[in-house]
């Protein structure tokens, strides 16, 4: 993390926060973190994050998914033990497909998405029993956090600016063990 | 307003070639009436060959299609062959004329689902679907005319003399009865286009409006109108294709077909306002709407392969020979084009439209776009012609000059819907909302 000192800003409104966080941007301050009680529609772009590669994940473990379930059917029902129900082709993977289609679909959705929220939980470093990260509880109610790297700014232009762009209250932090 | 030019002059143009091609229409009806006997006793007597391989699909396509009728005393075959053959300009009208109407009549609902759902995001496109559902009336009422022109051509139940021998159409006669459901025909196109008139008429009254009383109406027609529609599509799907064959029955029907009918709806909105905006009329649509569009075309082709499929594997598991005789027929006599479309309908979509980025570059959703509606024209046209014609089926000048028909008649609708007012609605209380709306 950063340092030397941070500040932490405080707003009380998405709006404004959204509007702050572009104006610190233009002004090419370094914004460590953004705290949001919820997801704020656009921040990501307005803090400039680069584009989650989640979906790419999603989608190969989408296929994943359906090939194990293809795999796994093709395994039980056609080479292990050919069942006969209701007279289908118990032989042949391909013309007994469309009885298969609903395991593929549901187990493509089910990699898809329990391995997607895996990938988010080790991608975020959130563990079962991890203590909280957020600076201020304030942040999980109705306040909106912005970290910002005080690095060798002039600290009273800093908050000044801060204020103007609708700054609720403003912290200076030191430097601490960040998690 | 220069759109609605082109759109007209090109209606026009395409009107009066297919005028021409209207009168082939009836002539190859004429020809097939004097010709169809004599050419079709070899087809008819092959056909017969090779269901004689399949046991029993003979069995059940007997039971199916000739409803009770000896297949295999000559005479009667041949009527019945001559019957279908008859069928088949009837039912090349139909399926063009229905695919333009379901893309009015879905535009139509699309536009009430935004209204009712109070969506922020659409209300630029709302002079653009208003547009296109200025086609729900000609295209309503030419559909319902060939429904009932078409009488016993589409649907044996108005057959008496076939009635009377079949016990299972005389206890559906309560329903299946010529002027109950004629009035539901009408009921159904008065319902339509009564909503169609006042959304239209209050969305116009917004624009100089005061107050936010046409707002107010208009949402309440929607939800009125919404409610109508969802019995209404059942009915009509059961009333106009389920009983084409009235023995054959499915529950998921009417779902899937309106699946059909949103999916090519929001594609033609989408191909629309592409056009639009390639002809600067629509500044104010920026690729946040057109990825929404894309998305909705994304996920109801989704929809209809669920539903598609949710009725084909019931069947096909269950294996009734009264029930799965529909797909029978399809998968014996139109075997390229009824996989053909799945892989239209369901896999293209699924390829093109999954990347995010993909659904924002415009000529990407148009190519994607035209693919989904020859998709759904094909599932259309499967919907139809089985069940009228059965397997003497083509692709030839009468579909074609029906198809380039009502397409004449769709663009000259639209283009005169889109012309008449500005395209851009005001005083709606979510198009700032909806101007900014970024993704």
């Amino acid at each position: 993390m950063a340092s030397g000192n941070v500040l932490h800003v405080l707003y009380n409104d998405d709006d404004i926060l959204m509007k702050a966080v572009k104006e610190l941007r233009s002004k090419h301050y370094r914004i460590i973190e953004v705290y949001t009680p919820f997801p704020v529609h656009g921040l990501d772009k307005a803090m400039g994050l680069p584009h989650t590669r989640l979906a790419i994940c999603s989608f190969i473990y989408g296929l994943i998914g359906l090939s194990v379930a293809t795999l796994m059917m093709n395994f039980i029902m056609i080479e292990d033990w050919p069942r006969n129900i209701g007279g289908k082709p118990s032989f042949s993977y391909l013309q007994n497909m469309p009885a298969f289609v609903p395991i593929m679909f549901e187990l493509t959705v089910f990699f898809a998405a329990h391995l997607m929220v895996i990938t988010f939980y080790m991608r975020s470093r959130i563990w079962p029993f991890k203590k909280a990260e957020n600076p201020d509880v304030r942040t999980t109610d109705d306040h909106f956090l912005i970290e910002v790297d005080a690095a060798d700014h002039d600290l009273d232009t800093l908050s000044k600016f801060l204020y103007d762009t609708g700054a609720s209250e403003i912290s200076l932090i030191h430097n601490e063990e960040h998690a | 307003m220069v759109l609605g030019l082109i759109g007209l002059v090109f209606g026009f143009l395409s009107v009066p070639s297919t005028v021409e091609e209207a009168s082939e229409i009836l002539a190859s009806h004429e020809e097939h009436h004097s010709s169809g006997e004599e050419a079709s006793h070899e087809e008819a007597n092959f056909v017969d060959e090779v269901r004689q391989e399949h046991g029993y699909s003979e069995h059940a396509m007997a039971q199916d299609k000739d409803l009770g009728h000896d297949a295999h005393e000559d005479g009667e075959h041949m009527e019945h062959v001559l019957h279908q053959m008859q069928a088949k300009p009837w039912s090349a009208a139909f399926v063009a004329a229905f695919f333009f109407m379901m893309i009015a009549l879905g535009t139509l609902v699309f536009y009430a689902i935004q209204t009712a759902a109070q969506a922020g995001w659409s209300p630029v496109l709302f002079r653009v679907m208003e547009g296109i559902t200025n086609y729900l009336l000609p295209g309503s009422v030419i559909v319902l005319l060939i429904v009932i022109f078409a009488g016993e051509h589409f649907y044996p139940w108005q057959n008496h003399e076939l009635v009377a021998e079949d016990s299972i159409l005389q206890e559906k006669s309560g329903y299946l009865n010529f002027p109950f459901w004629l009035i539901r025909g009408i009921i159904y196109i008065i319902g339509w286009n009564l909503y169609r008139h006042f959304a239209r008429k209050n969305s116009l009254a917004m624009d100089d409006a005061e107050d936010l009383k046409p707002y107010k109406n208009l949402f309440k027609y929607s939800v009125y109108f919404l409610a109508f529609f969802i019995v209404t599509e059942s009915t009509m799907a059961w009333d106009w294709f389920m009983s084409m064959t009235p023995h054959w029955y499915s529950t998921l029907f009417a779902w899937y077909i309106f699946a059909s009918i949103i999916v090519s709806a929001v594609t033609v909105i989408a191909i629309v306002t592409v056009s639009l905006k390639a002809i600067g009329k629509l500044d104010f649509v920026n690729d946040s709407h057109l990825h929404d569009l894309a998305k909705f075309m994304f996920g109801f082709s989704v929809f209809w392969t669920y539903l598609w499929f949710g009725q084909f594997m019931l069947i096909w598991y269950a294996n009734i020979p009264e029930e799965v005789t529909y797909f029978i027929l399809r998968i014996q006599e139109y075997n390229p084009i009824f996989f053909g479309m799945i892989i239209i309908n369901f896999v293209f979509p699924i390829v093109i439209l999954m990347n995010s980025d993909f659904k924002r570059v415009s000529w990407f959703v148009v190519i994607a776009g035209v693919i989904i509606l020859v998709g759904h024209y094909i599932d259309i046209f499967l919907l139809v012609m089985p069940s009228t014609v059965g397997p003497y089926w083509s692709f030839g000048i009468t579909e074609f000059a029906a198809l380039l028909f009502f397409l004449g008649l769709f663009i000259l609708m639209v283009g005169m819907g889109l012309a008449k007012v500005s395209l851009r609605p005001k005083n709606n209380p979510f198009l700032v909302e909806s101007e900014h709306f970024h993704y």
